[in-house]
């Protein structure tokens, strides 16, 4: 599978970005700069309650407000069947789709879209808002998952059974309960016996855990501009993860074949899985359909944070069972997951990434999607596995203490490797999770002595599929020796630079070389979402498979050229080689190229199934000032398997932004409501993302296990490194004042009470 | 109901009515089409959308555009001079300062300002003088990696 055994000349070095310039002197386009001539803006009239029935929408008055040019409720929008569709890293029933883009007979969460206004002006669409005038019948609303499963809860969609599902992927088995209920979704992974297991163990842990609903926190907000033509074409600009999966939804929600949809691609601030479906491309599309004028709409930020699809919030119960000798004997955990206002939380994933880090031969994990009053959530980087995890690694953590083991030996002694077979039945290939745990336990800041009062130390592993998925890659070889590499998947971080050197590599070719492109729906064949830590690793295999088309065309132009057979010619380094000691460098044959043949493409479409799972393992020193509760980072050592570094400052920065959130969650976010559903904090005030102030440098070990499955051994690296940090930072919590964190984010507040707590 | 103001942005004089409740943000982006100036929150806690007022920087959001008549305004725009980046532009770039690039032109241009005061800071000076600039993708290091580079170019 290696593509070559020869140190690489380009993969493994630090370029800097093609697209660099554009970002660092503001002429980078991304999603809210676009504008047409005629533009309109729309603004979106959003719930006040978080659970009402819609009675009436009455926008006349609206209409009448000079300047505003069209109005469109959920009724302007072609009914949707009832069925399950793939949607990024997640699933969506159509119809449930429609309603959460614009709300259709109810309100399910205060900031649900109830109708959106276009208007020449931004400012008049919003003035416009307060005439559109709407009828509700408030209902109860419920906020917490487990009051939500309880018989008799306030019911967001009546007549919801719970369904029964597979695995991550496997959809529905078929078996669905017959009580109502919120509990949309269940499923349960069992592998050998508990009670054989629990009852070999010296001792049993069991505890029960929360953390909070936390936002991707994007800088850019969203934002969404869509021209609808005479011929029924629509034009969609969106600062969007998956072009492709916008296009596909607008398509649908729009009642249009997906080919009279083309996004064009624009620069995207941030996403995180957060912008990977779509939401209010749709109305900017039906809005410019009405108007016959392009449409813009953006969000505010307050939008973002009640409008869009946060991560879930989340109960946990675990119970481990060890001898005294370390060995683990069984494992055992219940995972209740928020979805929001649909079903279509990652409880499923999170049910499988939490015990696999270890090899335990009796486990069963089960876990709840539960329907409450709040946003529907999205993807967020990992998705499901930090709250999970957080729950398993503080169980772990206290286990090793009981058992006066050091916490990284009693990981190491219970390891999961290459053939262990997880709770859900799949069994690892070749794996890193040993090799993290080492790295850290050899690591200079692991080794080094902690002194000082109310300090302490935690470690953490983690564990996160990654996926593969398709992939598409066109190159154009010029006559100058350059090559324009065209692709479809948004650069959320370094996605050009990090296939371009793919490419190069395989072309044997300089990276400045090749001019990385992305573009429209129409121009690149499909490529899913840059998410799901697939984009560096298929795409980067699609970059690959095109560079060895290009090789192919070379070798036979070269044959041509040296009247020779293709056996006769070969290609090293960029440099074809033929009968005769004749050559050519790829600079010369491209200058060739016009006059002997014209000149030629490159392309590929893949779809791996060798997905690469990630493994990190964390420790990070806090201190906790007993006074106020504060808890601050001292320092942070990230050691993460990333199969091979492409760009080595690039994985760094990728780890270190999932540990910025890692610690975010750990410490500082969390969305507050009231009783009504009302979130209290809806700004990037009140909503404490980590500023510079509140982190130190956040050292990395880069471990390279290299992935078999893939030519240049790459992993996915994005969002493993957000796993670890929960449960790092709730340990070393531990470990400074022998208290045990059970609800995250540990505010000061929250710490303060743990604090009383153990004092009195 | 327009005001007439006049603003100096990147050098050049601009004479214009705008509504009061026009922010500068607002009046860079969509009046004068200088899109670099991002808006991240509405609520002056991002920073993307930093100019510098008269040398100094200041969030472009909580300042009404009649609020900056008669003032220099510089945006990321008008950074580099001369066909030549600025050295911090450079740094951020060399560095790799940045993923998905939003925050960067305001970063940028709370740095410029932090540099002037601090020609040569310390990591804590470079912390505490971004520390009204949220990034979301790096966790900050490269950030402070670039600030540390262009000081010591410049010194």
């Amino acid at each position: 599978m290696v593509a070559t055994d020869r140190p690489h000349n380009v993969v493994g070095t630090r370029p800097v970005r093609p697209d660099g310039v554009d970002k660092v002197t503001g002429r980078a386009t991304y999603g809210g700069d676009v504008r047409f001539p005629g533009m309109l803006y729309g603004r979106i009239l959003r719930s006040p309650h978080a659970h009402a029935i819609i009675k009436n929408i009455d926008a006349s008055k609206a209409l009448e407000l000079d300047g505003v040019r069209a109005i469109v409720t959920n009724a302007d929008f072609a009914r949707q069947p009832d069925e399950e569709v793939a949607l990024g890293e997640l699933t969506a029933n159509l119809s449930e789709m429609l309603d959460q883009v614009i709300a259709g007979t109810k309100a399910l969460y205060r900031g649900h879209a109830i109708a959106a206004v276009a208007a020449t002006d931004p400012h008049i669409a919003e003035d416009a808002l307060d005439l559109i005038e709407v009828e509700y019948e408030v209902l109860d609303a419920v906020l917490d998952p487990q009051e939500a499963m309880r018989p008799g809860a306030p019911q967001l969609h009546p007549g919801m059974v719970t369904q029964e599902v597979g695995g991550l992927f496997d959809g529905e088995t078929g078996e669905a309960g017959t009580e109502e209920t919120n509990a949309a979704k269940h499923v349960k992974f069992t592998k050998g016996d508990l009670d054989t297991g629990f009852a070999e163990a010296d001792i049993i842990i069991e505890r029960e855990f929360d953390t909070g609903m936390y936002h991707q926190g994007y800088i850019e907000t969203h934002n969404g501009t869509a021209m609808w033509k005479k011929d029924d074409r629509v034009q969609v600009w969106s600062s969007t993860q998956g072009q492709f999966e916008v296009r596909d939804q607008t398509a649908l929600l729009c009642g249009l074949a997906p080919s009279r949809v083309t996004v064009e691609p624009v620069e995207i601030g941030g996403g995180f899985g957060g912008k990977t479906h779509v939401v209010m491309e749709p109305l900017a599309a039906i809005l410019s359909k009405k108007t016959g004028r392009p449409v813009k709409m953006i969000m505010t930020r307050q939008e973002v944070f009640e409008g869009t699809g946060p991560t879930s919030g989340t109960h946990n119960r675990v119970k481990i069972g060890a001898k005294r000798d370390g060995t683990i004997t069984a494992m055992d955990a219940e995972l209740i997951f928020e979805a929001g206002a649909y079903p279509g939380s990652p409880f499923t994933a999170g049910a499988m990434c939490a015990f696999a880090p270890y090899d335990v031969d009796n486990i069963e994990v089960e876990g709840w999607d539960v329907v409450v009053n709040k946003p529907k959530v999205g993807a967020y980087r990992a998705p499901g596995a930090p709250a999970a995890e957080y729950a398993v690694e503080s169980v772990i953590d206290e286990i090793a203490e009981r058992l006066e083991l050091d916490p990284l030996e009693f990981r190491l002694q219970n390891a999961a490797q290459e053939g262990t077979v997880r709770a859900d039945g799949a069994a690892f290939g070749v794996i890193g999770n040993v090799d993290t745990l080492q790295a850290v336990q050899q690591s200079e800041h692991y080794r080094s002595e902690l002194s000082g009062e109310n300090r302490g130390r935690g470690v953490a592993s983690g564990f996160w599929f990654n996926v593969g998925f398709t992939s598409a890659a066109h190159a154009n070889v010029m006559s100058d020796g350059t090559v324009g590499l065209v692709v479809g998947s948004a650069d959320i971080g370094g996605t050009r630079a990090a296939l371009a050197m793919q490419f190069a590599e395989t072309l044997g070719i300089p990276y400045e070389s090749v001019n990385p492109q992305v573009v429209n729906t129409d121009a690149i064949g499909y490529t899913m979402v840059t998410g799901g830590s697939r984009t560096a690793f298929a795409g980067g295999w699609a970059a690959h498979e095109a560079a060895l088309d290009i090789r192919r065309q070379l070798v036979e132009r070269a044959a041509m050229i040296w009247e020779c057979d293709l056996d006769a010619v070969s290609y090293e380094d960029g440099v074809l080689s033929g009968p005769d000691d004749q050559s050519f460098t790829f600079q010369e044959i491209c200058e060739q190229l016009p006059h002997t043949g014209g000149l030629i493409q490159g392309k590929a479409d893949v779809s791996p199934e060798t997905s690469g799972p990630a493994f990190a393992c964390h420790v990070v020193d806090v201190e906790v000032d007993p006074e106020t509760g504060k808890v601050d980072i001292l320092r942070y050592t990230a050691a993460q398997d990333v199969g091979t570094a492409v760009h080595p400052s690039y994985v760094e920065s990728q780890i270190q932004g999932g540990v910025a959130q890692g610690i975010g969650m750990a410490l500082h976010e969390e969305y507050v409501f009231d009783d009504s559903g009302n979130m209290e904090n809806p700004t990037l005030l009140d909503y404490r993302m980590p500023t510079t102030f509140d982190l130190p440098m956040l050292d990395v070990l880069l471990v390279e296990v290299a992935n078999p499955g893939h030519p240049y051994g790459v992993r996915g690296v994005g969002e493993i490194p957000i796993v670890p940090p929960l449960a790092a930072v709730a340990n070393a919590i531990h470990d400074a004042m022998g208290v045990r964190v059970t609800q995250l984010p540990a505010t000061p507040d929250r710490m303060l009470e743990l604090l009383e707590e153990q004092g009195g | 109901m327009s005001v007439p103001i006049s603003v100096t942005v990147n050098g050049r004089l601009h004479e214009l009515e705008v509504e009061p409740r026009t922010l500068l943000a607002h009046l860079l982006r969509e009046d004068l089409t200088l899109t670099g100036t991002h808006i991240g929150c509405d609520t002056s806690q991002c920073g993307a959308c930093t100019v510098l007022i008269d040398g100094t920087s200041a969030k472009s959001c909580t300042v009404l555009a009649v609020q900056a008549d008669g003032a220099e305004i510089t945006t990321i725009e008008g950074l580099a001079q001369d066909g030549q980046l600025h050295p911090l532009q450079e740094a951020f770039w060399d560095e790799h300062g940045l993923q998905c690039g939003y925050c960067t032109p305001g970063m940028i241009m709370s740095g410029v300002d932090l540099l002037e005061r601090h020609p040569s800071p310390s990591e804590a000076e470079i912390r505490r003088g971004l520390d009204g600039n949220l990034c979301r993708c790096t966790g900050y290091e490269h950030i402070v990696n670039a600030m540390q580079a262009a000081a010591g170019g410049a010194s």
